[in-house]
């Protein structure tokens, strides 16, 4: 009799705290051999309640949390926050805020991208990516200072604007930075784009075809790396995205390879769309001139009991949104970020539902990973781009 | 405003029984338990309405009314450009069919509404906590459940592990100001 020898399958146990999974995320997997049987992501470790915590704040309160779901792209969730705020209110902020609010949704971008760069970089053995693109990041983080005092934790944009104008200078180093940057991304390109390590991890790794993207939820660059020109900047601008010129890119096998290009290419064209908003930007308010909405200025205040009263209801009160429900979604750069108010007529929201972007991308995890080896499990990780901020809340 | 309309009326046309509520940018469709697979069912294979994606899923609780619960659909047209949100009430007994046969992204969004809600989803594979430990009890985004919580975690030296016990507050929880609606 043939001698008999039974394999199981036995199971791994990724992360939560793992260098290579961005975070505190906890992936069960189930391996024959090398191969993946079945994956099972544990999430939540990251769990703060932000949506409940936001029926308990007025909407300005609201801001600072956003900037703690996805830590890695800070204002662009500011940035739907407000706009579902003002939708409510129907109020439009004034068009230099508008500009701003772009140049720093998109510097956003870049910092958002860079890191992806570095850290996907670094999951597959590209360590110098990591110290390259910090290197620009800081600089960022420079500007976020500038217009806020805060490095990451910006709290900028407001219901109705921005806090306060550029500093003196600012706009300037914005420009020179945009004209040095693109040189900056052909080294990033120089390491990377046709380096074969590169490529062998990359390439035909986690295949999504355009039909599976569209039923996984997919949105942002993971749908637009399988083939569809979607950008929600594009089909529903908001803010001053109608006056610039921008290309999407568009990936064409649905791989992590061309996700990495889309993101690459998203960063140039960022790049542009900043660079057109410092030439159309014209002086003027930045705050919605409602001053039962914005607060009122430091100079009135100080001699006008009017504004000081203003100012009183505005941080002990809040301003009382009138009833009803919105939806608004914008195209953060991990892809659709989107906030759901339902408001009641009060200075606080009734519910808020947050769609985080990386939510669904990780969930997908499931499906992108079976069949593939352990060793890629890691791009996948990196490939999706997540932030565990936004997936858990 | 034109896109709304054109949607307006192609839901006429092809779900004509279904109610329908136009909001100044968006509209919404009621739906019963009963009848929500074969709507949704409906609004992804329409090759005019096209809605391929689920893009979110909220639950909601409005304790008071009959039903208190609802589950609203955000749906999401990439190649014609529209969205529609699709709701449906249930109390706590009903279950609502899962639309995981419909969209396969749903599998988390359900599993987030039942344990922050207490909605049942009939037809879910697997529906486990997701975000909250896997200890927890209770439904946290429900309108009785304190913001503070129910229970604290420590760690106890005598025991040399860590516990959970009732929350013993020795501040209550700062509201900010409260104004009632008109």
């Amino acid at each position: 009799m043939a001698e008999q020898k039974e394999f199981q399958n036995y199971t791994v146990n990724f992360g939560p705290q793992h260098p290579a999974a961005h975070g505190v995320l906890r992936l069960l997997l189930e391996l024959d051999g090398e191969v993946v049987e079945r994956a099972d992501p544990h999430i939540g470790f990251l769990h703060r309640g932000t949506e409940k915590l936001l029926e308990h704040k007025t909407y300005l309160q609201g801001v600072p949390y956003f900037d703690r779901l996805d830590y890695m792209s800070m204002m662009s969730e500011e940035h739907t926050w407000v706009l579902a705020v003002e939708k409510l209110l129907g109020i439009q902020a004034p068009e230099r805020a508008q500009y701003i609010r772009v140049i720093f949704a998109e510097l956003t971008r870049i910092l958002n991208h860079l890191l992806f760069l570095g850290a996907h970089g670094l999951d597959v053995g590209a360590m110098t990516m990591f110290i390259y693109t910090f290197r620009e990041r800081e600089e960022i983080f420079d500007m976020y200072e500038a217009v806020c005092g805060a490095r990451m934790h910006a709290a900028y944009f407001r219901p109705g604007g921005v806090t306060c104008d550029l500093p003196e200078g600012l706009a300037e180093r914005i420009k020179d930075f945009t004209d040095s940057f693109p040189s900056k991304i052909d080294e990033y390109e120089t390491l990377l784009t046709e380096n074969r390590i590169w490529k062998q991890r990359l390439v035909d790794i986690g295949v999504v075809s355009p039909e599976e993207a569209l039923d996984m939820g997919f949105a942002g660059p993971m749908l637009r790396g399988s083939g569809f020109a979607w950008d929600l900047r594009k089909a529903e601008p908001y803010d001053a995205y109608d006056r610039v010129e921008f290309d999407i890119p568009v990936g064409k096998n649905g791989d992590s390879y061309d996700r990495y290009l889309v993101r690459v290419d998203e960063i140039r064209q960022s790049n542009r769309i900043i660079r057109q908003c410092l030439e159309q930007m014209k002086p003027g308010p930045v705050r919605y001139e409602d001053f039962k909405i914005s607060p009122p200025y430091r100079k009135e205040m100080q001699r006008d009991m009017e504004s000081l009263i203003h100012h009183f209801k505005l941080f002990s009160e809040g301003f009382t949104v009138p009833e009803g429900e919105v939806y608004v979604a914008t195209e953060s750069p991990k892809g659709e970020f989107g906030v759901y108010i339902i408001s009641h007529g009060e200075n606080k929201p009734y519910r808020v539902k947050i769609r985080a972007a990386g939510f669904n991308h990780l969930q997908a995890i499931k499906r992108m990973a079976l069949g593939h080896m352990l060793a890629d499990v890691t791009t996948l990780v990196g490939t999706i781009d997540i932030v565990f901020g936004e997936i858990d809340r | 405003m034109e896109k709304l309309d054109h949607l307006e009326q192609l839901l006429t046309d092809r779900l004509p029984h279904v109610e329908r509520h136009r909001l100044s940018d968006a509209i919404i469709l009621r739906v019963t338990p009963d009848t929500l697979l074969e709507t949704m069912l409906r609004l992804r294979d329409d090759a005019d309405l096209d809605f391929k994606q689920m893009i979110d899923l909220a639950g909601v609780h409005y304790p008071g009314r009959d039903k208190p619960f609802e589950v609203v659909y955000q749906l999401l047209s990439v190649r014609k450009n529209h969205r529609l949100r699709v709701k449906v009430a249930v109390d706590e007994q009903t279950p609502v069919p899962s639309v995981i046969s419909v969209w396969w992204s749903a599998d988390w969004f359900e599993r987030e509404a039942y344990e922050m809600f207490g909605i049942l989803f009939a037809g879910h594979p697997d529906l486990r906590r997701l975000l909250t430990e896997y200890d927890f009890e209770g439904f946290p985004l429900r309108k009785d459940f304190p913001l503070s919580g129910l229970s604290e975690v420590r760690y106890d030296p005598a025991q040399k592990r860590v516990i959970r016990q009732p929350l013993q507050m020795v501040h209550p929880n700062r509201e900010p100001y409260q104004v009632n609606p008109a």
